[in-house]
């Protein structure tokens, strides 16, 4: 139990990656950008196929994210140049990269077990540092020491990593370019009359968007051990869930609070995916069908409670302006039975 | 300064539906002109300003800015000379971020965007000052989102916006027509107050005569697409509604029809 938690946390914190991107193009831009779907791959495509191949695994992470920053752009043109509709111009890029992931990968799923991968080479520099011993012992004292993660390395190189962009981010969206990136998300008309060159501003937008993405299925890949082209079914959906729990659950006072609660969706919906998948009658197979659920109660929730809560609201007031009334009636009554 | 030469613009040629919006508009503003245009509906006002701003290219003619043929160039391009505050209360700053994000990306305007840090405690300094020119707090709201405030607060921030950079255009479309009288006359006096402080030269679109004819030195009455009437510095001063009304029924033979036109 201990266990599957904690590798819910562990991939938690990379698909947060992917979920910062879909914040960035959905909330930030305003974009329903499904390229997602398909960049996602793409990434992990990207990063297998040249660890396979022998190359550095940590330049093949970063050229997946180069990648997938192409893919973002290319989707951003279709829209700003080509003028077709933007949910239109994300599905017809994630088409696209179907079949150039399966180009990418020559087949439809590359194993990456027994390679040398970006995280393999985390663990071993971890496991010489002789750290584990240290968590582990602190673990076993509190009596969990029959559920022992296999190793802390990656869990704390990721949280690194993901905090390391969420700050990127951060400081990019309070910069010129970034002012103008979400002017362009909230209103076109002004940015553009103070000078913002708002095509290029979406092309980049979706370009650092579907970078991040593809840089979380890279490193993703790596952590599973395999590239699949069916592994970014739904991702879409998965990076929604996650916004959305997130700024649900932590607020979206100021930049870097939403940033921190799409990541801590990200964790949560994981969480909440492999408690799901623990009761008797569901299968795997149904893990689409418990994200489409989860979305959905994220998004209707928040509603029923806000309408309840007017409810209440509106019957105290009520109460309160018929007991006035009462007394008022009582008063009125005594004066007239006075004289 | 701004020159408009045989500007043509036609809509849906070719169809049913054909309107010459401009026909051959000629127009010369010199540096500190404040020109105020009024007409009536489908007079072709909002046209031109989306002619010189490059929300449209005309189909003929040539507009020159500070002596520079701006005719092919983009809108947002052009924005880094021309500032701008729309009808709309709501359009013309961002409700989502804050008033001085939103001070930020105005002053961006006439510079490139880096990436730099948009507020810098420096233009902290800076923005707080010029929000304390429109007297109404905002210097110390400088972290509220612009989403919370009324239209007319909305409204004076984005003449603001519009203005603080000097650009060496200013288009005024219909800014004061969505607000309540108060709010109206608000907006109005502090135009007239930043106009005056940065000397810039203005176009204003109003339907109402009145402010027409308070604002500005120069005044142009349109119709049908055409400059009909222009009226100099000399005689704008001696000018009145009554005289502007008789003026358009000599021109065009007809009463002018727009109630709003009329309302004072």
């Amino acid at each position: 139990m201990t266990t599957a938690i904690f590798g819910a946390f562990e991939s938690g914190i990379i698909y947060a990656i992917m979920a910062l991107g879909v914040y960035l193009s959905f909330r930030v831009l305003d974009f329903p950008d499904l390229t997602v779907d398909g960049s996602f791959v793409t990434g992990a495509a990207v990063a297998a196929m040249m660890i396979v191949s022998g190359a550095n695994p940590f330049i093949a992470t970063l050229l997946a994210l180069v990648a997938g920053f192409i893919a973002g752009c290319l989707t951003g043109i279709l829209h700003t140049f080509g003028k077709i509709n933007a949910l239109l111009s994300g599905i017809l890029m994630m088409i696209a990269l179907y079949s150039i992931n399966l180009r990418i990968m020559g087949k439809s799923n590359v194993p990456l077990l027994n390679t040398e991968t970006a995280l393999s080479h985390v663990r071993d520099a971890w496991d010489k540092t002789g750290l584990d011993n240290i968590f582990n012992s602190l673990l076993t004292a509190v009596g969990l020491g029959d559920s022992l993660p296999r190793t802390w390395g990656i869990l704390i190189f990721m949280i690194i990593v993901t905090f390391a962009i969420k700050l990127l981010t951060d400081r990019f969206l309070q910069t010129e370019i970034g002012l103008a990136l979400r002017a362009t998300g909230d209103n076109k008309r002004m940015i553009r009359s103070l000078s913002a060159n708002t095509n290029f501003l979406v092309i980049l937008g979706l370009g650092l968007a579907n970078a991040m993405v593809a840089f979380s299925g890279a490193l993703i890949a790596q952590q599973g051990g395999f590239a699949d082209v069916g592994m970014g079914i739904g991702m879409i959906i998965i990076g929604l869930a996650s916004v959305i729990i997130g700024e649900a659950i932590f607020g979206t006072k100021t930049i870097a609070r939403t940033t921190l609660a799409v990541i801590g969706g990200a964790i949560i919906y994981r969480i909440v995916v492999t408690l799901a998948l623990r009761v008797e009658f569901l299968e795997p197979g149904d893990m689409k069908l418990i994200t489409a659920t989860i979305v959905i109660i994220a998004l209707i929730l928040p509603k029923i409670i806000h309408k309840s809560r007017e409810n209440k609201r509106k019957a105290k007031r009520i109460a309160s302006v018929k007991a006035s009334e009462y007394i008022k009636g009582e008063s009125d009554a005594s004066i007239k039975s006075n004289p | 300064m701004l020159q408009l030469n045989q500007i043509h613009k036609v809509f849906n040629e070719g169809t049913p539906d054909e309107k010459t919006a401009l026909d051959s508009i000629d127009l010369t503003m010199k540096k500190g002109d404040f020109i105020t245009v009024i007409g009536s509906n489908g007079a072709g006002k909002s046209t031109l300003m989306n002619i010189i701003s490059g929300v449209m290219l005309p189909d003929i003619g040539a507009i020159y800015l500070d002596n520079k043929n701006i005719s092919l160039l983009s809108e947002y391009r052009r924005a880094k000379m021309i500032g701008r505050v729309f009808q709309d209360p709501m359009a013309g700053t961002s409700p989502s971020m804050t008033i001085e994000e939103n001070l930020a990306m105005a002053y961006s305007r006439n510079k490139n965007r880096t990436l730099r840090k948009g507020v810098t405690r420096q233009r902290k300094e800076m923005f707080r000052e010029v929000l304390e020119s429109l007297h109404l707090g905002l210097e110390n709201r400088l972290n509220a989102k612009v989403g919370l405030l009324s239209g007319g607060e909305r409204q004076a921030l984005s003449l603001l916006m519009a203005t603080f950079t000097e650009p060496s255009i200013l288009l005024l479309d219909e800014h004061t027509a969505a607000l309540d009288p108060a709010r109206a006359e608000l907006i109005t006096n502090l135009t007239k107050e930043i106009v005056k402080k940065y000397n810039l030269t203005t176009l204003m679109v109003t339907h109402n005569m009145q402010q027409a004819l308070d604002l500005g030195n120069r005044l142009i009455m349109m119709d049908k697409g055409q400059i009909i009437l222009t009226v100099d510095e000399e005689q704008k001063k001696k000018l009145t509604i009554e005289q502007l009304l008789n003026e358009f029924q000599r021109i065009r033979g007809a009463k002018m029809t727009n109630d709003r036109a009329l309302l004072t």
